[in-house]
């Protein structure tokens, strides 16, 4: 009978099993809150139970003995505890430790503008860069209807927080971009060399950018270009302004690419219909051509290659200031090449590597030619007629290369850390009726090192430590700076931030090229401090940002020239800017509407260049202001867009030397009008939803400043400070009319559903 | 009575492997009920956590994990949070993982594939179309492979076409023919078991009333 016994056993058992044990509790988070939806279960049994929404469960068990109980949620770790069931009703509080997200993890905001398409919900999307109406597909000109720039019609570049172009630099891939604008033309904004396109993701850092990125004093424009692209296609276009081609390659396994474009723009068809103001004598002329290859190196790593070339002429000729019957004829000839390669690859469980290397040359070729009525050049001995004409020519060139490691520490922590190398060569050869090829040059190593660490000290409280090491041999000089930021969840989809940083800039290589800087200058200085509020959601995202930033060893020049003539420059300027800043977007309470307004409040002064005290530099407006709307009409295929920029007059200055007091005084001052400028934009896309056709048309037509409203940048004086003119737009309003194709791809799908 | 006792022993080894599966089975059927009769979000979340359990204990199941994972999915479409999503995703996702590996090549299975890629790009359609819309063509693609009479995947691209605006190649026109053959494979699906999925009948006609 003995070997029966295990079957009496078990049927004892299964007897026994069937007496039900009561098991229920509450499940709470860290901060003692109950947590819904959390599931509980008894390890490898079917029994368990979900929690309500008091964080309260409750379920049967006919378990005995030593069990696991196990409970989880979304965003929670797994919670294993051991418990013995003896048959009494049991009750267990569990509590549920939160598990590192990158979705709902804090992030570090302060400062920085994103628009890019990762998991998270950002600011901007990349497509937003393109439908600004006011943009005309010009990414600087998109971010413009952001918080923190300025709207600076007369030069190119960023104009962030009280800051001036220079102070802004544009990083691609990681690295510097030495020549991001078209070469500057007087009194004319140039847009940005590189197509929107070609970019996945856009960061826009108004200040207290990363450690990883330098010689910047206000603001990093970050940019980061596209991956493989979905399919091999062609495309065309033609346009009021010019005509482009391209094609696309994917390889069959769809781990390489390559493609080249090439594009011709020629305003001489859009300058015979719309007058412009100045005398166009060489019609601008541009030849764009691009080359790229993708690799996927491995499942984790993408070589990247990007290559641009440029040639472009333009020739324009304006009354000159300090004569009624005397022209300047202004000419450029600009020839840029630019190159980035880039690696990233997961190295191991832990570690990425990512490696850049770029290279740019441009060459201009200026010439200035003051000319008769008739456009004959004139010459004369006569201050200032004397160096009015000139010609000169400029080569830059800069080669880098740029590593970066990271290391991933516990949860969402890392630290990053690497180096840079930059080599600038520049060269001056000018000519004018007193110098003949006179070539000045210069040179820079330029070095630096950084280290980072993102430290998430909960999902809710994070900070970023950071320091950065730099070297320029033209300096001769090394700086070491801080820059520290922190970051606090406040409610579901709200934070709070802080950054403090300071940031370095050596003078400009012009005071080089031109030989003032035969003294021992120092890195000009910022220090900003920024505190930051954001709340993001699907529908409505709100921003308020309000900083403070103080300007130290800013470049001042020295003279005793109403020419512009420099005798000495030195780094004893300074300056500050404070200012607020608003941003609200909202997808939701219009119907298929999706709109944004910005406004930035600014108060600034300065005493740098020949300024005779500290005042509020003529690029900074106190306030500006941008609506931007965005609406799809479905049944008509067409995207309609708007935006409305205001921004308070800009003071104006003439700066002139006294030689009675010995140094430079204000002989006129004031403010210009308020600007305004009313944009609109429609795109139309017949081809979307035709599934027959593998074809994308859009029809795109533009006009800058619809209204024609007054627009004055600024006044230029004359030598003898007796005469002022109005700097002025090229033209009232600038019209747009483009049709673009594309083969092989239908982009239908993309326009569905940007507007589902 | 060595021979006896082996007998014996067997029998009971043989019960106990019937009544684990009949436990199994058992449990599969209550749960389905309850998950055919969810009203509620916290309904399907319940629901889809039971089947992870039943799926955690048994381990060579593939049925519970694929309930669970469509369970979650559709907890999150009745949430209907879309900033939550890639979080309910990635949970369900985890989950049809798991299937996925104890039943490869599934058509019941690619079908939720394709339902988390419209999750997914539901967070942000205009960013995320290039990226999950191949995603949600390709699984039912599969999906229809895998198994020509299946009848889900005609029903979801049905649904999908359904909310696509006319001007843009979708509305009832195009959905209908779609969804009538959902309707005609709904008519002529036997399933595997009696715990295999059955779902998506009654949507089916739901969709077609609409488009009267």
């Amino acid at each position: 009978m003995l070997p029966l016994l295990p079957l009496l056993i078990l049927l004892l058992s299964f007897l026994a099993g069937s007496a039900q044990t009561v098991v229920s509790g509450k499940v709470k988070d860290g901060k003692g809150r109950p947590i819904q939806g959390a599931s509980i279960s008894l390890k490898d049994t079917y029994d368990g139970a979900t929690t309500d929404t008091l964080g309260d469960y409750h379920f049967k068990t006919s378990e005995k003995g030593e069990q696991v109980l196990l409970a989880t949620s979304i965003g929670f770790k797994l919670q294993e505890q051991k418990i013995t069931i003896s048959g009494a009703t049991m009750h267990m509080d569990i509590v549920l430790k939160q598990e590192p997200n990158e979705l709902t993890a804090v992030t570090i905001t302060a400062g920085s503008f994103e628009a890019s398409d990762t998991k998270r919900t950002t600011v901007l999307n990349p497509i937003d860069i393109v439908t600004t109406a006011s943009a005309n597909a010009d990414i600087t000109s998109a971010i413009k209807t952001l918080p923190g720039a300025q709207q600076v019609g007369e030069s190119e570049g960023l104009f962030v927080r009280g800051g001036t172009a220079q102070e802004t630099k544009v990083f691609i891939d990681g690295t510097l971009v030495n020549n991001f604008f078209f070469s500057s033309v007087p009194d004319i904004a140039q847009r940005g060399r590189f197509s929107p396109f070609i970019f996945k993701g856009t960061v826009f850092s108004a200040g207290g950018y990363s450690a990883l990125y330098g010689e910047a004093l206000s603001s990093a424009l970050i940019l980061e270009s596209v991956d493989l692209p979905d399919q091999s296609s062609a495309s065309v276009g033609i346009s009021t302004v010019g005509l482009n081609g391209g094609f696309q390659k994917l390889s069959k396994k769809k781990n390489a690419s390559w493609g080249v474009n090439y594009s011709y723009t020629n305003l001489a068809a859009y300058f015979a219909v719309v007058k412009q103001r100045p005398d166009n004598f060489k019609i601008p002329e541009f030849h764009n051509g691009e080359a790229n290859f993708r690799i996927k190196t491995s499942k984790t790593g993408m070589l990247k290659f990007y290559g641009y070339f440029n040639y472009n002429q333009l020739g324009l000729r304006r009354p000159d200031i300090d004569s009624i019957e005397l022209k300047n004829a202004f000419k450029l000839t600009n020839f840029n090449v630019y190159g980035n390669l880039s690696w990233k690859e997961k190295l191991g469980k832990k570690w990425h590597l990512y490696m850049g290397a770029s290279y740019s040359n441009n060459t201009d070729k200026i010439g200035n030619e003051l000319q008769d009525q008739h456009n004959v050049p004139v010459v004369m001995n006569l201050e200032p007629y004397d160096t009015k004409s000139f010609y000169v020519r400029s080569d830059g060139e800069l080669a880098q290369v740029k590593t970066v490691l990271e290391r991933r520490l516990y949860g969402l922590s890392a630290i990053r850390f690497g180096g840079e190398y930059m080599y600038f060569t520049d060269k001056n050869n000018y000519t004018n009726q007193y110098v003949t090829h006179g070539i000045t040059t210069s040179e820079d190593h330029f070095k630096a090192a950084f280290a980072e660490a993102d430290i998430y000290l909960t999902n809710d409280l994070a900070a970023k430590f950071g320091g950065r090491f730099e070297h320029s041999s033209q300096l001769d000089k090394a700086n070491i700076v801080p820059r520290i930021s922190l970051a606090y969840k406040v409610g579901n989809k709200a934070q709070a931030s802080l950054a403090y940083g300071i940031f370095y800039q050596k003078p400009e290589k012009d005071y080089y090229l031109r030989g003032y800087a035969y003294n021992n200058l120092l890195y000009t200085k910022a220090t900003h401090y920024i505190a930051n509020y954001q709340r993001v959601s699907r529908d409505y995202t709100l921003r308020i940002e309000g900083y403070y930033k103080k300007y130290d060893n800013l470049v001042k020049t020295y003279g005793t020239s109403n020419a512009g003539i420099i005798d000495s420059v030195a780094t004893s300027g300074y300056g500050e800017a404070k200012g607020i800043e608003l941003f609200w977007r909202d997808r939701k309470t219009l119907k298929n509407v999706d709109y944004w307004i910005s406004y930035s409040y600014l108060d600034t002064k300065r005493n740098y260049l020949n300024f005779p005290y500290a005042i509020q530099p003529n690029f900074a407006a106190n306030h500006t202001a941008s609506l931007v709307v965005k609406k799809f009409v479905t049944k008509i295929k067409t995207q309609f867009n708007g935006s409305y920029t205001f921004a308070t007059g800009r003071p104006f200055y003439n700066i002139r030397y006294s030689n009675v007091a010995g140094k430079y005084q204000f002989a006129d001052q004031g403010k210009t009008i308020p600007y305004n400028n009313l944009s609109f934009s429609v795109n139309y896309l017949p081809t979307i939803g035709n599934a027959k056709t593998k074809n994308f048309i859009v029809w795109v037509f533009s006009v800058n400043n619809v209204l024609g409203t007054n627009q004055v940048y600024g006044y230029n004086y004359s030598y003898n400070g007796l005469r002022k003119d109005p700097i002025l737009p090229t033209a009232r309003r600038f019209y747009f009319v483009g049709c673009f194709l594309s083969f092989g791809v239908d982009r239908s799908d993309d326009v569905i559903n940007s507007n589902l | 009575m060595k021979q006896l006792f082996f007998i014996l022993l067997s029998i009971v080894i043989v019960s106990q492997g019937i009544a684990q599966s009949e436990k199994f089975t058992k449990a599969m059927t209550a749960n389905i009920a309850t998950f055919d009769s969810a009203k509620t979000a916290d309904d399907m979340l319940a629901s889809s956590a039971a089947f992870e359990r039943i799926g955690d204990a048994e381990k060579t199941q593939w049925l519970p994990y694929y309930y669970a994972s469509l369970g979650q999915v559709l907890y999150a479409f009745m949430k209907n949070d879309m900033s939550q999503n890639d979080a309910y995703a990635n949970k369900a996702e985890e989950l049809l993982k798991k299937a996925d590996a104890l039943q490869p090549k599934n058509s019941e299975i690619s079908c939720v594939k394709a339902m988390i890629a419209t999750l997914r790009m539901l967070v942000n359609p205009q960013n995320r179309w290039q990226e999950y819309g191949p995603v949600i063509q390709t699984e039912l693609d599969n999906a229809k492979t895998q198994d020509p009479t299946n009848p889900r995947p005609y029903y979801l691209q049905g649904q999908n076409l359904r909310n696509t605006p006319e001007q843009f190649g979708g509305g009832c026109n195009t959905a209908k023919p779609v969804l009538e053959e959902a309707l005609k494979k709904y008519e002529a699906f036997k399933p595997a078991s009696s715990i295999a999925p059955t779902w998506g009948k009654g949507q089916v006609e739901k969709t077609l009333a609409t488009c009267k």
